[in-house]
């Protein structure tokens, strides 16, 4: 316990990190240790501090080593930092390893009878008698387990100096009713808080102050906004199949339909949710409900779009629309499931055999997960035709704060659907008949009464009648039809955004790269490395990526792979350009950081 | 493309049915399917069934996986709307689009390779949800259009035309149904059109998944004579279970059912389905002995035809979800999309 009062030296002269620094909590898989630390994220976020959650866990249900890191930045840089000052060891088996990957003067709070602190002379230790506080603070040993969880964020709370006050309101939320849970919870986080104040030296490392950031924030992830782009949407048949970490964008979106989705007269239901047998058939249901004139979804990962892609190539023959979520996760097969990874993009953007062009979105923040999410349902039913709606574990699964999402109050675009009067109206009606020159044709609903507009929909070879057709004119002409269809998208989907310092230096990231990008461009320009950042936002790229592309010198692509799939498509989409593209990667599991950017382009610049 | 304007009246005047179609009316384009083959004459039954049944041709939806028996629905009701999708997955089609418009009466058409190999699984699971909808099997014990494999419905011990056995056992679709708690299962014989045209009226009124299992020749590969797929084969061992009558619900109250030995099953929408037993002991209503009666025919080599299996009180899935009456399809934005109050009270929880 005197540790850190053997160690002053090592504070001695360094400045006090004020609302700038992470925490890595590491814990056992399934002890309950979720709820406490994100008390603690809340607590400081209610503090007015911007802060950012990362939950590192395994593949497991309950018993393997999980890590959560916090990160607060006064400046509002939300990505992971690899470096940690603050440390909360509470697993023994991982304890050693933790204490070896340490950052020189890390404040560690452990486990007493762990004895770490004899493992190392540059790190400032705080031991807890975590049993003894547990036994005191809770009379029923089964509850000791969750119990323990919220003392250490007492004792972090003292140490950071943050609000006891704000400390009780997040818990208040997180369990958010359970009036004894409530109570038992706060009385722990107490004594943890108590004790650090009688037994534990104050701490001048890392502090939190209060500040007035995040007034009126939101802290959400990614899924529930995407649930809640398709709840505004209008979504009404869902088929899908569980995945991680996909599988919570659905059941959230299940939570809100069972509120605001049942008819109030009759208490029915106005959206068909069915968990499928497989993926296949869930990416069935999405096409099949999209051509009768539903607004389908389906959420998965990466292994649920292989399975789907013989299905997505029929959608997008057929022109069929739906709405397609991946929320990626790291690797070819299982790999690591509950880890990051953009390594999907190359899947996504040509699914299926033959030759397929997808339009794709690349959300980037929470208020993108969700106005996407919205805007996708438009874009499938003007187009006719799969969208992917492409995320990752890391904007779909951690906690983001964000600003409270805007009423999407443009009106839902159906699309060019022809009812009963406008058939019959209609001469010479033709399912693939390119009338406006968009590559986008007229269709019409199963059930549509009135005797016209019927037409069989099939994946062989048809002309612009829909009628089978293995002439090479007609197959031609049906292809080139859906490439033009796919430029006429390039005017209708998110163009990119950009952060421009004034440089023929091009630094590019998109979806969850979006945070470490944007740090590491300042990191860089501050070293002398000026750069104009594109954060791209769909495919097809829109006329001002064009224009980028060819203005740059360089244009570093930031990604989250082993084999720059993003830099690919760039290079085949702009051949000319070819040797612009250098890629920034990051494919570890772990979301990407602002270092490693900096260290890559950092070694190109000195080539 | 077809209009479903009652035709004209012909010289001598075509008969119309209650909504003043004709026959024609119900057909669709014209058959590329090999001369003789099985698929067409239950194509041409189908035809005369929604004749028969005064089908709205505009509210059905035909789907097909892939094969020859899966490009057959272009062949008939050209009123209606057609989905081909791929191979094995017809029943997820299905799905989506009967979740979607629940006023559509759909129809599934599907061979013994598409459904009882590639698409064993999306089979299973649409029985067991109870889709709305006719699945049919066109069943010849051949994957015919990739030119006559075998499927997993040939016998064991039936030869290919080039003289490869089947060492395997067959897997029936029939009884699997019944085992997944379908409610309607039949098995009928392309070269038996009364039988099968009386099942699929009954099918029409039927309102959960229907399963016939339509055992129909491949004459160009499997109808030789070591074939137990072949016409002559199946005439010879065809034993129909009973003689049936068929009462759509506008009909029922003028029709008189013969008393004695007939049983009548009635369905939800009043049609009733007259069944009189020619088979000794076999009672469609009791699953368990229509297993068992199933199974001991198999044994002797016979194939059973007819009604298998009929429970018509089981909910058929868009009332198991328990959907809004009108189509999902045609709700709007003023009844999806929730208000900027409703934005707002989520947005206030997540502070
Ligand atoms: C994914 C895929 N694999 C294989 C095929 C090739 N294929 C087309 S039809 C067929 C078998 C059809 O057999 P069945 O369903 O019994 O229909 P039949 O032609 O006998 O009526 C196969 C294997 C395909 N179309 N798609
Ligand atoms: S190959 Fe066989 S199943 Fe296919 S059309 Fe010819 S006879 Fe029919
Ligand atoms: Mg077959």
């Amino acid at each position: 316990m005197t540790a850190s009062l053997a160690a002053p030296a090592l504070t001695k002269g360094a400045k006090t990190r004020i609302n700038d620094f992470s925490i890595q909590v590491a814990t056992v898989n399934g002890s309950g240790s979720q709820t406490a630390n994100t008390v603690l994220l809340r607590a400081i976020f209610q503090m007015g501090v911007f802060v950012s959650g990362k939950n590192l866990f395994p593949s497991n249900i309950a018993g393997l080593p999980t890590w959560f890191t916090i990160r607060a930045s006064a400046k509002g840089y939300v990505a992971r930092k690899a470096s940690n000052e603050m440390l909360i060891l509470m697993n023994p088996e991982t304890a050693k390893e933790d204490i070896a990957k340490a950052d020189p003067g890390a404040l560690v709070i452990y486990d007493e009878p762990l004895q770490l602190d004899k493992l190392r002379d540059d790190l400032d230790f705080t031991p807890v008698p975590f049993q003894k506080l547990v036994t005191a603070s809770c009379p029923e040993p089964k509850l000791h387990k969750l119990v323990k969880n919220m003392i250490y964020v007492g004792v972090a709370s003292r140490l950071l100096g943050i609000d006891m006050e704000e400390v009780k309101k997040a818990i208040a939320k997180q369990l958010k009713g359970k009036a004894k849970a409530i109570e038992l919870n706060q009385t722990a986080c107490m004594a943890g808080y108590d004790w650090a104040m009688e037994n534990l030296p104050d701490q001048d490392h890392v502090k939190v102050v209060r500040d007035n950031k995040t007034q009126g924030l939101i802290i959400v992830d990614g899924n529930e906004a995407c649930a809640l782009g398709a709840l505004f949407a209008g979504v009404t048949v869902v088929g899908w199949y569980p995945i991680t970490p996909a599988s919570s964008l659905v059941e959230t979106f299940i939570e809100y339909a069972e509120e605001y989705r049942k008819d109030p007269k009759t208490g029915k239901s106005t959206v068909a949710i069915v968990q499928m047998e497989d993926e296949l058939a869930s990416a069935g249901v999405v096409l099949s409900a999209g051509w009768a004139g539903a607004r389908s979804m389906t959420s998965t990962a990466g292994p649920g779009v292989s399975l789907m892609s013989e299905f997505i190539g029929l959608g997008y023959y057929v022109e069929a629309p739906g709405v397609f979520f991946n929320v990626a996760r790291t690797g070819p097969s299982t790999g690591l499931p509950t880890r990051t990874q953009q390594s999907d993009v190359e899947l996504c953007a040509k699914c299926s055999h033959g030759d397929t062009q997808h339009i794709n979105l690349y959300p980037g923040n929470m208020e993108e997960c969700f106005q996407f999410s919205y805007d996708a349902f438009d874009l499938a039913e003007r187009f006719q035709t799969p969208i992917f709606v492409v995320t990752d574990l890391d904007l779909g699964m951690q906690n983001w704060s964000s600003k409270p999402f805007a009423y999407p109050s443009k009106p839902y675009d159906r699309g060019k659907v022809l009812n009963q009067q406008q058939l019959a109206e209609i001469k010479d009606w033709g399912r693939y008949k390119d009338v406006d020159g968009d590559g986008i044709c007229y269709r019409s609903l199963p059930g549509t009464p009135g005797g016209k507009g019927s037409y069989f929909t099939r994946g062989s070879g048809h002309n612009a009648y829909a009628q089978y057709s293995e002439k090479p004119e007609d197959y031609v002409a049906v292809v080139d039809r859906l490439k033009r269809k796919y430029e006429t998208a390039k005017s209708h989907v998110p163009g990119p955004v950009f952060r421009n310092l004034g440089s023929d230096k091009g630094l590019l990231a998109f979806g969850s790269s979006d945070p470490a990008a944007i740090e590491a461009q300042d990191i860089l320009a501050e070293a002398g490395i000026k750069t104009d950042y594109l954060r791209l936002r769909a495919l097809p790229f829109t006329a001002e990526v064009d224009a980028y592309v060819k203005e740059k010198k360089v244009v570093y692509v930031v990604e989250q792979n082993r084999d720059g799939q993003m830099a690919n498509i760039f290079r085949e989409t702009y051949p000319e350009h070819a040797t612009k593209f250098k890629s920034v990667l990051h494919y570890d599991g772990y979301a990407i950081d602002a270092k490693c950017i900096v260290d890559q382009i950092t070694a190109f610049e000195q080539k | 493309m077809s209009t479903a304007t009652p035709s004209a009246p012909n010289t001598p005047a075509a008969p119309t049915n209650k909504l003043g179609f004709t026959k024609q009316d119900y057909v669709g384009s014209k058959s590329t399917l090999c001369a003789g083959c099985g698929h067409d004459a239950i194509t041409a039954q189908i035809i005369n069934a929604a004749f028969e049944s005064n089908l709205e041709g505009y509210r059905v939806t035909k789907y097909s996986g892939i094969g020859c028996s899966s490009k057959t629905p272009a062949y008939f009701l050209n009123q209606g709307w057609g989905f081909n999708s791929v191979h094995g997955r017809m029943p997820s089609i299905a799905t989506g689009a009967s979740l979607a418009n629940r006023n559509l009466i759909n129809i599934g058409v599907s061979g013994d390779g598409d459904s009882m190999s590639i698409g064993m699984g999306q089979f299973v699971h649409a029985v067991r949800r109870n889709i709305p909808m006719i699945y049919i099997i066109e069943d010849n014990g051949v994957y015919g259009l990739t030119k006559g494999q075998f499927s997993a419905t040939a016998d064991k011990g039936s030869h290919l035309k080039s003289g490869a056995v089947n060492d395997l056992p067959p897997i029936d679709p029939c009884t699997l149904a019944i085992e997944l708690g379908c409610g309607f299962v039949a098995r009928c014989f392309s070269g038996n059109p009364k039988q099968l045209n009386t099942i699929l009226k009954a099918a029409f009124a039927y309102e959960g998944t229907v399963v016939l299992d339509i055992i129909s020749p491949c004459v160009t590969f499997n109808n030789h004579d070591a074939s137990t797929r072949s016409y002559k084969h199946v005439k010879d061992h065809d034993f129909p279970l009973h003689d049936l009558g068929f009462i759509q619900y506008s009909e029922v109250e003028d029709v008189d059912i013969a008393a004695g030995q007939t049983e009548v099953v009635t369905f939800p929408d009043g049609s009733k389905v007259a069944i009189k037993a020619i088979h000794e002991g076999y009672d469609p209503t009791d699953r368990f002995g229509a297993m068992k009666a199933i199974h001991e025919s198999m044994a002797k080599g016979e194939f059973l035809t007819g009604l298998l299996y009929i429970n018509p009180t089981q909910a058929p899935l868009p009332q198991t979800l328990n959907l809004v009456d009108e189509p999902l399809a045609s709700l709007d934005e003023t009844v999806l999309k929730p208000s900027p109050a409703v934005l707002d009270d989520i947005m206030q929880a997540l502070m």
